[in-house]
């Protein structure tokens, strides 16, 4: 029994001690270094508190944070919204009447984005859509600190045409597809009217 | 009626003692601890966090009082008071400085120690009105625990006692020091009376009082339900134990007695063992150490300097060791503390018969 009781109390005071050093050692303010830093391993001084609005650690340039999209990059081809695994990108296309323009890959653009929607409160961030996207637009950054008062803002929209715009071209598109349909039947009639 | 006024006055003033140091005592635990896991502790409320607990007291007074529909109201609204004035009356009998006392009770120390058991009664009757097991679990926990321990802290009480021959916790306190009328010995051999200061004090008048001051603090660890002995209100497994289901301005009373509990069963560790008010500071030759820092201002300073050395001990106890299971918890009350207090009481027995 008794030495249980010596145990007991020489292992309190180990710990004991060891929080008294803790309590009496410096409190100073933490330093914040990169992790390329060679003594960023090495155990703390001083607190351990990241004040983080004041304080931020510095992430990797490439960091894989959140998404962004260079839209005059984007063919529309629609694969990053097929392989998202929560659906948290949202496109909407209109088909170009003819080739418009050329990303900076070459690639002819022939799809309009009315709409090209992200729901980063959805987002995994599993970067599935950076991977699969043949022109490379979509991609990630290092900004992952976004905070805000309405869950809609939490949706970034990247398309940049404005409703009337698309409108416009929503128009010419009925209008090509109308004149193809007319031409078609028109084409079929003759084709009757041989036989 | 200027005697009820007074009374009325004394009882206001400790009233608002109790709550500054509620205050005061949380603050500083969330320091300590803090700085014990190397964090910073609440640095935003005012200049080092110093407003952080009355706006957590605000917060408190304007959340909502609910009543759990299964509740028994009657006990339910009943506890928290009850958990507080058994605590805040166990103050009553303290003496703060030489001739300063609330009540100046010739059974005082009997007193404290009953009316401090009343607090288990509001704990059974908190976690048997919240009708909720864990609550439930947790009361007969602490019901179990404060029972058990007051044994040990009764026992180390009683060879106190034994030495002082009073209950008055104010013969107590002037016993220990110059100021006392009998003759006071350094380990029953030295007769300091002249010198006072710390040669006086109990745990030195009489060595084995040493063990029975940390028998008593171990068991007073235990009756204010703080950790290492906190299996009333295991976070990890009851939730909050007997205080679960208390919201607002009950659950603000349930905290307020526990910060009242550790400042009073300290005050009490200081009184019967640390010299109470008297200085630690000797005589020595014509430097009248001793006397130039005995007084009533004197007094009211070394009570509550000695007091928040041991709220402190608590605070860092609480922060270092982990909780005990209720069989070791049992175990160490009665197979390790109630016979060391026993064998303290023979030896103070022993002790004023030949020695003293």
């Amino acid at each position: 029994m008794f030495k249980n009781a010596i145990h007991g109390f020489s292992t309190a005071w180990k710990g004991l001690s060891l929080t008294i050093r803790h309590l009496f050692a410096s409190n100073a303010k933490r330093k914040i270094t990169p992790i390329s830093n060679d003594n960023y391993f090495k155990s703390l001084e001083g607190t351990n508190t990241i004040q983080y609005p004041k304080q931020q650690l510095p992430v990797p340039e490439v960091g894989r944070y959140q998404l962004e999209v260079e839209i005059d990059d984007c063919i529309v081809c629609d694969l990053c919204a097929k392989i998202c695994p929560v659906d948290c990108i949202d496109i909407e296309s209109i088909k170009a009447t003819e080739a418009f323009g050329q990303t900076s890959d070459g690639s002819p653009k022939r799809i309009y984005a009315a709409k090209f929607d992200i729901d980063m409160a959805k987002c995994m961030y599993c970067g599935l859509c950076t991977i699969v996207c043949p022109t490379e637009c979509i991609i990630m950054t290092n900004q992952y600190d976004r905070t805000v008062f309405e869950l809609k803002d939490l949706t970034y929209g990247f398309s940049d045409m404005t409703p009337e715009d698309a409108a416009e071209k929503r128009a010419l598109l009925d209008k090509q597809v109308a004149e193809r349909q007319a031409a078609k039947l028109a084409a079929m009639n003759k084709k009757e009217g041989e036989a | 009626m200027n005697f009820y006024i007074k009374y009325l006055i004394v009882a206001i003033g400790l009233f608002a003692f109790s709550g500054f140091f509620a205050l005061f005592g949380v603050y500083a635990e969330r320091k300590v601890s803090a700085f014990i896991q190397d964090r910073l502790g609440p640095t935003e409320t005012g200049k080092f966090g110093l407003l952080q607990t009355i706006a957590d007291v605000i917060k408190l007074l304007i959340k909502e009082s609910i009543i759990p529909a299964a509740a028994d109201k009657l006990l339910f609204m009943l506890s928290p008071a009850i958990i507080f004035i058994a605590v805040y009356m166990g103050f009553a009998a303290i003496p703060w400085a030489p001739g300063i006392a609330p009540s100046n009770l010739n059974l005082g120390l009997y007193y404290i120690f009953a009316i401090l058991s009343i607090e288990t009664l509001g704990i059974l009757m908190a976690g048997w009105g919240s009708n909720n097991k864990y609550s439930i679990l947790g009361a007969m926990r602490s019901a179990a625990q404060i029972v058990s321990y007051e044994i040990p802290a009764g026992f180390a009480i009683i060879a106190v006692v034994m030495i002082a021959q009073t209950m008055n916790l104010q013969t107590i306190a002037a016993q220990q020091g110059i100021m006392s009328s009998e003759k006071a010995s350094f380990l029953g051999i030295w007769n300091v009376s002249q010198y006072g200061g710390i040669l006086a004090w109990n745990i030195f008048r009489a060595p084995h009082l040493i063990i029975a001051f940390v028998i008593y603090f171990i068991a007073s660890l235990a009756e204010s339900n703080r950790a290492p002995f906190d299996i009333p209100e295991a976070e990890s497994e009851l939730v909050a134990g007997f205080h679960t289901e208390f919201t607002g301005m009950r659950f603000a009373f349930v905290f307020l007695a526990e910060y009242s509990m550790m400042f009073l069963v300290s005050m009490v560790a200081v009184i019967l063992f640390l010299g109470a008010w008297n200085t630690p500071l000797p005589n020595i030759g014509s430097v009248r150490l001793a006397d130039w820092t005995t007084g009533a201002a004197w007094g009211i300073f070394w009570t509550a300097l000695k007091v928040l050395a041991l709220v402190g001990v608590q605070m860092w106890i609480r922060w270092t060791l982990p909780r005990l299971r209720v069989d070791q918890l049992m175990n160490l009350c009665w197979k390790v503390l109630t016979p060391l207090a026993f064998v303290c009481m023979l030896i103070s027995g022993i002790w004023r018969l030949w020695v003293m």
